[in-house]
């Protein structure tokens, strides 16, 4: 699949040589029998932006990344992938959550092929090889590491080639070494293919490492919609980083003593 | 150091014959110094000739074949309706509503209280066996199909939808292997009801198997032939066992807990 810029769903002024589509979420909510999780809420992203969503548990961050795939219906309002809705004919988006969801009966190769035709094996393997698990292709999931499987769902998100890559907490449930170069291996692959990106995580350092910009939900709607202005690699020892970090944080927890 | 470790193997390997060789040596003891009457219980010895007078005669082979081959037939049938309808009542919510309850009323009719029935209605020909030991494998497979698709990983069938499977494809990938351990225990069960519903069925009416060669030798008192037919029962639900755990060894060899277990 090689990289092209002239996917029919990306409008002409956004054909940037990128694969990211932009994504529109207007007056979105959504309610789980009469519990509002997302109340009329409004956000703009636009294609190859990195976005972070945080917040506290069960505010809604999931669900937001759910609505966008279709696995939950709004009852009101419209979400957007490039210029068409997200329910038809959408462009390519692939979901990594914070289990692997590998196929435990499926060796690995073929768990990255998941859905594509036998033509793209080299395809696949040069996936593979780029999440540096090339020697592992004809193993089971069970015999691999937490960190190695969520790899291997990563390659398995991006041997679609995706124009967005919704990313729900997938680093949530490794060590704390294996995030950080899950990070930099999700900002390198973010950084050579250009598609849009929105990670749900609840870690606020994680979100500013990687994001241009930084959305806070809290009680279903937009708290604080922060622009990382840092250039990049976003290093956590800056005093910039530090000084946003400890703005988003202060922020969020502040939200906890009103209650 | 090396020798050492295989010996140890070969006594692991070995301790489990253990005692069933000491039972039979206990046995052909008793037989030989006249405790046990051969009237009651034949030596070894004496099942072992039978065994081999049997055999050569080629009379024990056409036993075997006839019942192996009831027992076979009727697990095609019952086992294969029971997988049919339970990937049916599981993977569609009409089917359970309409077939689910009828199935569990009759589940609970244990199918050897229907043999005055069966024999009624089939005669002791063939269909009588095949019906009986169809009906019984039937629920197993039924039940542990219906459990193995309704408990297929959510997270799963919601990934696999996300990445464009869906229909056929869907089931391919994730719904039937998904299912296949829970499926490979209702076979387990089966193949284990399979060959007690034979037994039974052979016992009360029929004109060959291993059941009415049992059946027959007792009305000459041949202790020894009747215990021959006994031990090839054994013998046979065994193999029936090993084969199903090599199913499982292979289809499930993905998970950990098949790949080391012996």
């Amino acid at each position: 699949m090689p990289i092209t810029c002239s996917s029919r769903e990306i409008p002409a002024e956004e054909q940037r040589c990128s694969r990211g589509v932009s994504v529109g979420i207007r007056s979105v909510s959504i309610a789980f029998a009469g519990r509002t999780v997302l109340e009329n809420f409004n956000i703009e992203i636009s294609a190859g932006e990195f976005v972070a969503i945080v917040g506290r548990s069960g505010c809604g961050k999931s669900t937001l990344l759910r609505s966008i795939v279709g696995l939950e219906t709004p009852q009101t309002g419209i979400i957007t992938l490039g210029n068409v809705a997200a329910s038809k004919g959408k462009p390519d988006v692939r979901v990594m959550f914070q289990d692997s969801r590998l196929l435990p009966w499926r060796r690995i190769l073929p768990n990255v092929m998941l859905g594509l035709e036998p033509a793209l094996i080299p395809q696949a393997r040069k996936v593979l090889a780029q999440v540096g698990l090339a020697e592992r292709a004809n193993d089971w999931p069970a015999t691999l590491s937490g960190g190695q499987r969520q790899r291997v769902a990563l390659a398995r998100a991006l041997v679609h080639d995706p124009n967005l890559l919704l990313l729900d907490e997938p680093l949530g449930s490794l060590d704390a070494l294996t995030r950080i170069e899950m990070q930099q291996l999700i900002e390198d692959v973010w950084q050579s293919r250009g598609f849009t990106a929105m990670l749900v995580t609840h870690d606020v350092a994680e979100a500013v490492s990687l994001a241009d910009r930084v959305i806070l939900i809290e009680g279903g709607r937009v708290a604080l919609d922060e622009v990382v202005n840092i250039p990049r690699p976003h290093t956590r020892g800056s005093a910039r980083f530090a000084a946003l970090e400890e703005r988003i944080l202060g922020r969020v927890m502040k939200h906890r003593s009103v209650f | 150091m090396k020798t050492q470790r295989q010996q140890r193997t070969l006594v692991k390997q070995a301790l489990p014959w253990a005692v069933p060789i000491l039972l039979l040596i206990v046995w052909q003891w008793a037989s030989s110094a006249g405790i046990l009457p051969s009237r009651f219980l034949p030596a070894p010895r004496a099942v072992i000739r039978s065994f081999v007078e049997l055999s050569a005669s080629g009379e024990l082979w056409s036993h075997v074949r006839v019942s192996a081959l009831r027992a076979l037939s009727g697990f095609v049938v019952g086992g294969g309706l029971g997988l049919l309808l339970g990937l049916l009542t599981g993977s569609f919510d009409w089917a359970e509503t309409v077939l689910d309850t009828t199935i569990q009323m009759v589940r609970n009719i244990p199918p050897l209280a229907l043999i005055p029935l069966v024999i009624l209605w089939f005669g002791i020909d063939e269909s009588a066996k095949l019906f009986l030991v169809a009906l019984g494998v039937f629920f197993p497979l039924y039940i542990n199909t219906f459990h193995g698709i309704r408990s297929v990983d959510r997270g799963l069938l919601e990934m696999g939808r996300i990445y464009g499977l869906s229909g056929w494809s869907l089931y391919r990938e994730i719904i039937l292997p998904g299912a296949l351990p829970s499926i490979l225990v209702g076979v387990r069960f089966s193949l284990g009801l399979m060959w007690v519903i034979l037994i039974v069925a052979e016992t009360i009416s029929a004109r060959s198997g291993i059941g009415y060669m049992t059946m027959n030798a007792r009305e000459f008192m041949q202790t020894d032939v009747m215990v021959v037919g006994i031990l090839l029962y054994a013998i046979l639900g065994k193999l029936a066992d090993l084969l199903a755990k090599g199913l499982e060894r292979y289809w499930l060899r993905w998970n950990p807990a098949y790949q080391t277990a012996r």
